[in-house]
């Protein structure tokens, strides 16, 4: 290892260890959050409930973002290789199906809200917006983080031999992807077959 | 080995050898693509009891494929494995102690 970089008493690169700890926290972040919405799930005050999901069009939204994944670790692998220019290409794709998955979800709670499912609706309103809206806060944190990264490369203040900048940001957007398989499933596929 | 990596020293022969490349991350995503489909398709078609079952066992297989390939946990030390499986259990022990409660003590119905 070299002297510039900073290694915890494991031997493993402090940064990158921060990262993976703070991941493993957000399990119990969202932990909650869903298993808040699951027991309210019932709990609609004779308000919309399971049966407003829109599954086709939460399906493309969900392909979007699982194929973001492909695009970033694409980047970090670009970077690795050095290949600056084609690590900013991919960065600038992932960070367009994060656009594309963000608007999507503006505008199902826009139709959510139009047809009476409002955050005070009812228990299970409030859990299913707290969740899925914190969700998508982490993606939007995740595109700025990608903007950043997209930034300081075109100014040479991420450089080829900084490769652990983008497998942090890659980290922490493949998290919030897998953070989503499990909302797609669970908040909405399950509760809609059994409804 | 890129900078960012585990030496092999901080986990003896918990690191590949082989890392994957832009073609078999591809191949990943495809599959990811498919099982994805697969998941969608309950929606569309009866699977009568096998449905929970089955999106269950796609969720994990999606969950697996995306922290052990795209996230490089096949191929790093297994410590950040058992932070991110740690801090699944925890999540899942969270989720069953918060039924049992709501078990024992009804969740405020309106």
């Amino acid at each position: 290892m070299t002297a510039g970089v900073h290694d915890t008493t494991l031997g493993l690169d402090h940064r990158k260890l921060a990262m993976w700890t703070f991941l493993g926290s957000e399990f119990l972040f969202f932990g909650a959050f869903i298993a808040g919405y699951l027991l309210y799930l019932d709990e609609t005050a004779a308000g919309p409930g399971v049966e407003i999901f829109d599954i086709p069009f939460t399906s493309i939204s969900s392909f979007v973002l699982l194929m973001s994944s492909l695009t970033m670790v694409l980047a970090h692998n670009a970077h690795v290789h050095g290949d600056m220019r084609r690590m900013r290409l991919w960065i600038l794709a992932t960070a367009g199906q994060g656009m594309v998955f963000l608007g999507g979800q503006v505008y199902e709670f826009s139709v959510f809200v139009r047809e009476g499912l409002v955050l005070t609706e009812s228990p299970f309103a409030s859990s299913f917006f707290v969740l899925t809206g914190f969700h998508g806060a982490h993606v939007f944190i995740g595109i700025l983080l990608l903007m950043s990264l997209y930034s300081l490369s075109l100014t040479g203040k991420v450089k080829a031999s900084q490769p652990l900048k983008t497998e942090m940001i890659g980290l922490y957007w493949h998290f919030v992807d897998i953070i989503w398989v499990v909302i797609f499933t669970v908040v909405y596929l399950i509760p809609e077959i059994m409804a | 080995m890129s900078a960012t990596q585990t030496p092999p020293e901080a986990d003896a022969g918990a690191a590949h050898d082989h890392h994957p490349t832009p073609r078999d991350y591809i191949r990943i995503a495809a599959v990811l693509f498919v099982l994805t489909a697969m998941e969608v398709s309950t929606y569309f078609f009866e699977f009568g009891g096998l449905a929970v079952p089955m999106l269950v066992v796609l969720m994990a297989i999606k969950f697996a494929l995306v922290a052990g390939w795209f996230m490089h946990l096949r191929f790093d030390t297994k410590v950040y494995t058992r932070f991110l499986y740690g801090g699944l259990s925890l999540a899942i022990v969270l989720y069953v102690v918060m039924h049992l409660l709501f078990a024992f003590d009804h969740a405020p119905r309106v």
